[in-house]
């Protein structure tokens, strides 16, 4: 235990002097636990408000953990009555049943003999509550509002547009690393000067050319105009240009035509930049917001983020829905993060981009 | 007997597709030659690049030089350069409201002192996170996966999530409440909610920041800092001396890279308060959005005006980067 505590808490001149702590540990320390805290707290708070019921979700102060209060059916009351521990004069406590409220004395009864009104000043008694997780904020916005053919658009583009740009990508990566040819370089210009060609300079144009070619309320104008990437082709040729020529000369002796050599030699070999750039393209379409807002009018084609900002957008928000809506939205990129973020990580520290 | 495996399954009709496609490729080599094919291979990037990124922005120039409210070109009526002197003309260039286009004003100084305070506070979170996760700590992978999380999730969820935690009978008024204050209704208050914007994006991305300066502290020579310790060099000056200046060109990057990112912002911004209250939020990629889509009386022209000025903006930034990014690789050769 000693030993464990000490690992932790290991820090600067440990190893050497047994000195105290130094303002910088204390500090570290603080920062640490204070971002654990501020990091993660808001997604575990949507959590555990999203399987709240709506009259939860409304209570100040609000509990941590999904509380209802417990009501019961009293023979002889049309309606199911609240359950209160009310603190008899005697100083014992009762289960009783809320039957109306005068001012500060409550009208109660025994659920298990109603004959009897008990008097209670609302000061004595308070809700008896219990735990329980209102699962129907998830399957109602499936069942009856588009949420499922949200979900399956977003899955679409995603996938879709995923695959389209490794394709693609890896293709331009190929030609600018193995062969020589007039342009290679102004090609490559090209790619890296529209790094700095953001969505929000170009929207209006984009979208006047999506229009013209049919695409405006499409997954497909949603899906075409993100798959260039020049982070991609970008990732994908420095690591084409590790591999030695000579296997590509090898293969060329063996009668292989240059399509078998992407796709039979170079491209296995890559595997592990495609799987960066899979990660990276998977989180990128799944969370495009501006871009689907604009091309997609039609509330059947919307995509779980567009679906999320203008549910939340009008003027009665049913917020039970929506924060269960958003938990579903964030699973995907939860999962990637769990499973996968230590690629993305090395991803980003080596090339700068995201 | 062998069970095929699920990624061998599903590779059937991939490579079913790659057989049928193998013959008629060939003959296109033969035909071409092997430039022909490096062609061949850069073509479809090269297509969809040019029709989604090179034309637009080419025609957004066009576009910025006509009127109406039309959006296909050939309905809309050449006006010159009145887009761009209704978006400068003002009595008083200190006063938004004595502009023709007050919101795209509005926006440009809502935008401007976004990107300051953000960045600065960006940058300096960002270094000290970064510092921290490069001493010796138990668990680091964990730690600094910790402050990147963020990073991942999307700006719907980002917004939907703090909109939830700054409402009235939010986690923040519980907070205060527990220390015997009052609920306030953040999300009105102009004032707040410019800090919100502010820090609800400081949340989201401060992280990425923080590994892009962890790894040029991670670049530092280790050699440096062991003979600054033989010395008895004070952690202070270690820092001053040889942290921070070996850091520099790293941090240069990484403000530039912030700066550019932060001219931009408008998704999170966008859930979680709309612009609101009033204008108080209004950032210019929203002016340009409404302009263009959104209002009733849109004007693609004014909006196409509008977003080349911010790609000017950006395109300034992104040469300073450049420029920074190529002294740093020349001094790494030498």
């Amino acid at each position: 235990m000693g030993n464990v505590a000490r690992f932790i808490l290991r820090r600067r001149g440990a190893h050497g002097s047994g000195k105290g702590w130094h303002w910088t540990d204390v500090f570290t320390w603080v920062w640490l636990i204070g971002g654990l805290i501020i990091m993660f707290g808001p997604a575990v708070w949507l959590v555990f408000s999203s399987l709240k019921t709506p009259a939860a979700l409304a209570e100040f102060p609000p509990s941590i953990l999904p509380y209802v209060t417990s009501q019961a059916t009293v023979e002889g009351y049309d309606k199911p009555l609240m359950l209160y521990n009310a603190t008899m004069p005697d100083g014992s406590t009762r289960v009783l049943a809320e039957v109306r409220r005068i001012g500060l004395v409550a009208q109660m009864v025994d659920p298990n003999a109603p004959g009897e009104i008990v008097k209670v000043n609302i000061n004595d008694r308070s809700p008896v509550r219990t735990m329980s997780f209102a699962t129907n904020n998830y399957t109602e916005p499936f069942v009856h509002f588009d949420f499922l053919r949200y979900l399956w658009n977003s899955v679409f583009v995603t996938v879709v547009a995923t695959l389209i740009t490794l394709v693609v990508n890896s293709m331009a990566a190929f030609a600018l690393s193995k062969y020589e040819f007039k342009g290679r370089s102004l090609a490559m210009l090209v790619i890296l000067a529209t790094l700095m060609v953001p969505l929000s300079v170009i929207m209006v144009p984009l979208y006047s050319i999506i229009s013209t070619l049919g695409l405006f309320n499409s997954l497909w104008g949603v899906i075409l105009p993100t798959v260039a990437t020049p982070t991609g082709v970008f990732i994908l040729r420095q690591y084409m240009l590790t591999i030695p020529d000579e296997l590509l000369d090898a293969a060329r002796m063996d009668k292989a035509s240059e399509w078998q050599i992407y796709w039979r030699i170079v491209l296995p070999l890559t595997a592990p930049a495609l799987a960066v750039l899979a990660i990276f393209s998977v989180v990128w379409r799944w969370n495009d917001f501006l871009w689907p807002l604009i091309v997609l009018s039609r509330r059947e084609l919307y995509t779980l983020q567009v679906g999320l900002s203008i549910y939340s957008g009008e003027l009665n928000v049913q917020w039970h829905f929506i924060l269960a809506m958003t938990v579903v939205t964030m699973i995907p990129v939860v999962l990637v993060f769990i499973f996968l973020q230590r690629f993305i990580t090395t991803g980003i520290a080596g090339t700068g981009l995201k | 007997m062998t069970t095929p495996s699920l990624s061998s399954l599903l590779m059937v009709p991939v490579n079913a597709v790659m057989r049928i496609i193998e013959a008629p490729l060939r003959r296109l080599q033969k035909a071409t030659g092997i430039g022909g094919m490096a062609a061949f291979f850069l073509a479809p990037n090269m297509l969809i690049f040019g029709i989604f990124v090179l034309l637009p922005l080419v025609i957004n120039f066009v576009y910025s030089m006509t009127g109406g409210t039309a959006f296909f070109l050939s309905e809309r009526d050449f006006i010159g350069g009145a887009q761009y002197s209704r978006l400068f003309e003002c009595q008083n260039y200190l006063d938004p409201m004595s502009c023709q286009e007050d919101a795209f004003w509005t926006a440009v100084g809502n935008t401007f002192w976004f990107v300051v305070l953000q960045v600065s506070l960006m940058i300096l979170t960002a270094l000290i996170t970064a510092l921290i996760l490069n001493r010796e700590l138990a668990a680091r992978s964990f730690w600094r996966a910790v402050f990147f999380f963020p990073v991942l999730l999307s700006p719907v969820v980002v917004g939907l999530i703090w909109k939830w935690i700054l409402q009235r009978q939010g986690l923040l008024n519980f907070g205060l409440y527990q220390f015997g204050m009052d609920p306030y209704t953040w999300l009105t208050d102009r004032n707040w909610t410019f800090a919100a914007t502010i820090g609800v994006s400081l949340w989201a991305h401060m992280g990425f920041y923080a590994l892009i300066i962890l790894a040029g502290l991670q670049a530092i020579p280790k050699d440096l800092y062991e003979a600054a310790e033989m010395d008895g060099t004070k952690p202070a000056r270690v820092f001053w001396r040889i942290t921070l200046p070996l850091l520099a060109p790293n941090l240069l990057v990484v403000v530039v890279l912030a700066l550019i990112k932060s001219v931009q912002v408008f998704d999170e911004i966008y859930v979680l308060t709309g612009g609101g209250p009033g204008t108080s939020t209004l950032f210019l990629t929203q002016y340009i959005y409404e302009t263009g889509f959104a209002s009733a009386l849109r004007n693609p022209g004014l909006a196409a005006a509008a977003s080349i000025l911010m790609g000017g903006v950006l395109v300034v930034l992104t040469l300073i980067q450049l420029g920074i990014g190529r002294r740093g690789e020349s001094k790494g050769k030498r």
